[in-house]
């Protein structure tokens, strides 16, 4: 039996994406493909594991995750019979990556977290605390963007730490540690899932890992994808047209309720200032032009407005 | 010999005002062996600055309003409105630098 084909992504989880910077799968992946790749990677009970650098070690040495060189095309990365191979190749997995960056991504790297019980953070000599909060890789003012996958192959309660991060962050250009000060931001939210729970997250998201305070391993699989092409209506776009309709802000005294691309991008998140937040919705704007192709795309004339020009600054 | 140590609060607010609503904060405590960690609360100690003046926290820094340079009036970055706060305690016992407390 051949595998369904891709199941790409509405106009309004692709809207939600670019508002928001993350898209969230809860238990996309069968239970057998997660025992798979929790057995394929070498876990073992928490109470079989008395030295984390040694249970590091031998997983990265032994686990079926292979070396993946830079620029290597997704398709042929993992062995077509690994767990991995098998979860990108489920149509929703597939089409949320196709939708997002191309049917020909590369990868850029991939890596297993590991988030271990508070003791053998103590026995390594090693903080038991969360990680801090950051932007990955370093300073990216790209309007394109890479994505990436982060794979949650058990059940992940609150006490385990699961990946924290703070929607509609994407879209701020900043320095990797350089936002190490902010402990908590209003709207953060923190993973607790399933197994076999995905989360798509565009790589600006300032995000970091939660300190595990269970006396279980925590598993997180991640990798950034990036596109080789522009990322320009990639999605299931039948209905891109009757999504977008223009609005009268601020008088109105009968606001639709109807989602939009517009509604969606124009909703703020608890975190913004009073006024960078309209610089958000002024740069959420400026990624629609960019995922749609249409230049002219507007929500609510916050560009319009300023592209108004008919003389010399 | 008095020991005297410094807590020291960050609030990141919604505006240049100080009784505007409270986005983000940061809690380091030089006066106890707690420690604050990334992602330990989803409300804030204070719902603006304002507040924590009148709980009794010294506001000693406020991040400068600059002019945005040309060209990139749209781009974000970090938080704009930092207020670093601090408590001056009198503690009992020299602390040990290391030891730390999990809040």
């Amino acid at each position: 039996m051949n595998m369904p084909a891709s199941v790409r992504l509405s106009t309004l989880q692709m809207a939600h994406f670019a508002a928001r910077g993350f898209l969230r799968l809860d238990e996309v992946v069968p239970e057998a493909i997660n025992q798979r790749f929790l057995a394929d990677v070498g876990h073992v009970p928490a109470t079989e594991v008395d030295s984390l650098w040694k249970h590091y070690g031998k997983i990265m040495h032994s686990s079926a995750i292979p070396l993946v060189d830079p620029g290597t095309p997704l398709a042929t990365a993992y062995p077509k019979d690994s767990a991995v191979a098998e979860i990108l190749g489920l149509p929703q997995v597939q089409g949320a990556i196709e939708s997002l960056v191309g049917a020909n991504s590369v990868v850029d790297h991939h890596f297993l977290h590991i988030t271990f019980p508070g003791r053998l953070y103590a026995a390594a000599g090693q903080p038991h605390v969360a990680q801090a909060t950051h932007q990955d890789s370093t300073i990216d003012p790209r309007r394109a963007f890479d994505m990436q996958m982060m794979y949650f192959p058990h059940d992940v309660t609150r006490d385990m730490g699961g990946t924290r991060f703070i929607p509609g962050t994407h879209l701020r250009v900043v320095s990797e540690a350089a936002i190490a000060r902010y402990q908590n931001v209003k709207g953060q939210q923190h993973m607790v899932c399933k197994a076999g729970t995905l989360l798509f997250l565009h790589h600006g998201i300032w995000h970091g890992g939660g300190r595990n305070d269970s006396e279980r391993l925590r598993y997180m699989f991640k990798i950034r994808m990036c596109p080789t092409a522009p990322q320009t209506l990639l999605w299931d776009t039948h209905d891109l047209e009757t999504r977008s309709e223009t609005r009268p802000i601020f008088w109105n005294s009968n606001p639709s309720n109807a989602e939009t691309i517009e509604s969606v991008l124009m909703t703020p998140e608890p975190w913004f200032e009073a006024d960078t937040g309209r610089l958000e919705f002024v740069n959420r704007i400026k990624l629609w032009r960019y995922l749609s192709g249409n230049q002219g795309w507007d929500a609510d004339y916050w560009l319009t407005r300023i592209e108004n020009e008919y003389g010399n600054v | 010999m008095r020991n005297i140590r410094q807590n020291v609060l960050v609030l990141y607010l919604e505006t240049s005002a100080l009784d505007s609503r409270t986005i983000a904060w940061s809690i380091y405590e030089g006066a106890s062996t707690a420690r604050h960690d990334a992602g330990d609360a989803d409300a804030p100690p204070y719902d603006t600055g304002l507040a924590a003046l009148r709980d009794g926290w010294r506001l000693i820094q406020a991040s400068q309003l600059q002019q945005h340079a040309a060209g990139d009036e749209f781009r974000v970055g970090y938080l704009k409105y930092e207020f670093f706060f601090e408590q001056l305690v009198e503690t009992s016992d020299t602390l040990p630098a290391q030891q730390e407390t999990p809040t």
